[in-house]
């Protein structure tokens, strides 16, 4: 589903992505760990096109970045720790605005749809600026799924949330991925990524420095495993 | 391994059956010129309807505008020919010095929240966002303008619904957004942004407002529309050359 090989990522002279290799098979949960500033978010703007490659390939569904961005853009879906929501319109707005973006016809049942799926059918009407944090991040990722991705990627989905809205999250992130999609979430909270993921990858030093499946990660292991591979 | 691989691609199997088994809604091809159109409308759509529920951005753009015209005849107390003469130079001047308010702020809009994200992902050209944000943000110019002219109108008595003169406007503030909404989405992106797009803008927007005063002088002095047809001809010249200009740099300038 996904294919990056020998990908360098470069800001001036400073190089974030040294020949990472990155593979997923269509329906895998991965999580992708790492410290903050190992380029986890570098790494999944240039898998949604927002940010070019230096040097490697990037296969995404079959589409090569970045000359089939558009056909690769249509089957993703990205949530990162920022809403992409428009505070002056309302849920529905928002999302209505997002569908004519993807080309979605008979846009109203589909937006219905995605309320009800993150449980923000009874505020629909209201300004996204009058919610909370969690609701927004609710929201984002209905935004994310409106056209039904078929891979979704997910940049610190947790970031600022309090518990409630954490759990509430969890259930949103469940439900996607039940849903047979392919997903890449980052993350530097190990417990979040244990609860979902059906693999792990650590970006250390510009490069994937240790990845297992859950069943070779144990629960009582994941932290020691991530400990193991930045050490390295 | 091999089971993992199964496993996946039928659960996206069962997924796309399900979807197209009660095929209520559906997603068009994306690459018509008819779902370009769409999309462009889209994002006027969205910015218009939430500029009338704010008032934000044109609200502080009239302020600015209403006042500098106020300011610049009661505290320089010219007399009637005089201030005939300087008409046109004061209206482009507030009109620019306005519109980066306006550029400024419809940008940071997109940027705050990562909208321009947002924007970026939807799988339509890029060329798709320049056309949407410049129609919205010339759509806001428009509507300063035209609350502004009757109100210098009435407060000066000079008549400047002349269609010639309204035809001059609208092509200076076409080049002046064109090239303006290109250079504010560079400048939004770094830290000095409010500073900087004026820097950027007017050397380069200099021209256009150069050829709009002569021309709108030229007008509101009684010439002929074949005295200020040069300057016409050149105004038209500079909008086709700054979007041709705008629409292949844009995508350069979104990508990191
Ligand atoms: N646009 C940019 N320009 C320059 N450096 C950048 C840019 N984006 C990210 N970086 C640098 O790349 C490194 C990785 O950042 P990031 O991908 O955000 O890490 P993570 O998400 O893993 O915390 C950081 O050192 C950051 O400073
Ligand atoms: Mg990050």
């Amino acid at each position: 589903m996904i294919s990056v090989k020998k990908l360098v990522k470069r800001f001036g002279l400073k190089t974030v992505l040294r020949g990472m290799d990155f593979e997923v098979k269509p329906g895998e949960f991965v999580a992708l760990l790492g410290p903050n500033g190992a380029g986890k978010t570098t790494f999944l703007r240039i898998l949604a096109s927002l940010s070019r490659p230096s040097l490697g390939e990037v296969t995404i569904a079959g589409f090569k970045l970045p000359n089939e961005a558009a056909q690769v853009r249509a089957r993703l879906g990205v949530v990162s720790h920022l809403p992409l929501l428009y505070g002056d319109l309302t849920a529905e707005e928002n999302l209505r605005f997002y569908a004519r973006m993807y080309g979605i016809t008979k846009d109203q049942l589909r937006i219905t749809e995605v309320l009800e799926m993150v449980g923000l059918e009874f505020r629909r009407r209201d300004l996204v600026r009058t919610y909370s944090r969690g609701m927004q991040q609710r929201l984002a990722i209905g935004r994310a799924v409106l056209h039904d991705p078929e891979i979704m990627l997910f940049d610190e989905p947790y970031t600022g949330l309090d518990q409630d809205a954490c759990a509430m999250l969890d259930d949103v992130l469940k439900t996607v991925a039940a849903q047979g999609r392919t997903v890449v979430m980052t993350s530097h909270d190990l417990a979040r990524a244990e609860e979902l993921a059906t693999r792990f990858d650590i970006l250390s030093r510009g490069v994937i420095a240790a990845s297992a499946t859950r069943r070779q990660v144990k629960k009582s292991n994941l932290l020691e495993f991530y400990k193991q591979a930045l050490a390295g | 391994m091999k089971k993992t691989i199964d496993d996946g691609r039928q659960t996206i199997d069962n997924r796309q059956r399900m979807v197209n088994r009660d095929n209520q809604w559906s997603i068009a091809n994306g690459q018509s010129s008819a779902s370009f159109v769409k999309a462009i409308g889209a994002i006027v759509w969205k910015d218009l309807r939430a500029e009338f529920r704010s008032w934000e951005l044109i609200s502080a753009m009239l302020v600015f505008s209403l006042l500098v015209i106020l300011i610049f005849n009661f505290a320089l107390e010219l007399d009637v020919k005089t201030r005939q003469s300087v008409t046109a130079g004061v209206l482009w001047a507030t009109f620019a010095f306005a519109g980066t308010l306006g550029l400024n702020r419809s940008m940071a809009i997109e940027k705050d929240r990562g909208c321009l994200d947002g924007l970026l992902l939807a799988p339509v050209d890029r060329s798709v966002i320049y056309f949407g944000k410049f129609f919205s943000n010339l759509a806001f110019m428009l509507i300063v303008e035209a609350i502004v002219l009757p109100v210098y109108s009435v407060l000066y008595n000079t008549n400047l619904f002349q269609p010639g003169l309204l035809l001059v406007i609208l092509l200076g503030s076409v080049g002046y957004t064109s090239i303006g909404t290109l250079l504010a989405t560079m400048s939004v992106q770094t830290r000095t942004r409010d500073i900087l797009l004026p820097i950027l803008l007017f050397p380069v927007v200099f021209a256009v407002l150069l050829a709009a005063v002569k021309a709108s002088g030229g007008l509101l002095d009684n010439s002929t529309f074949a005295d200020v047809s040069f300057s016409i001809n050149l105004l038209i010249t500079y909008d086709v050359i700054f979007i041709a200009a705008s629409f292949m740099l844009f995508d350069a300038i979104v990508e990191e």
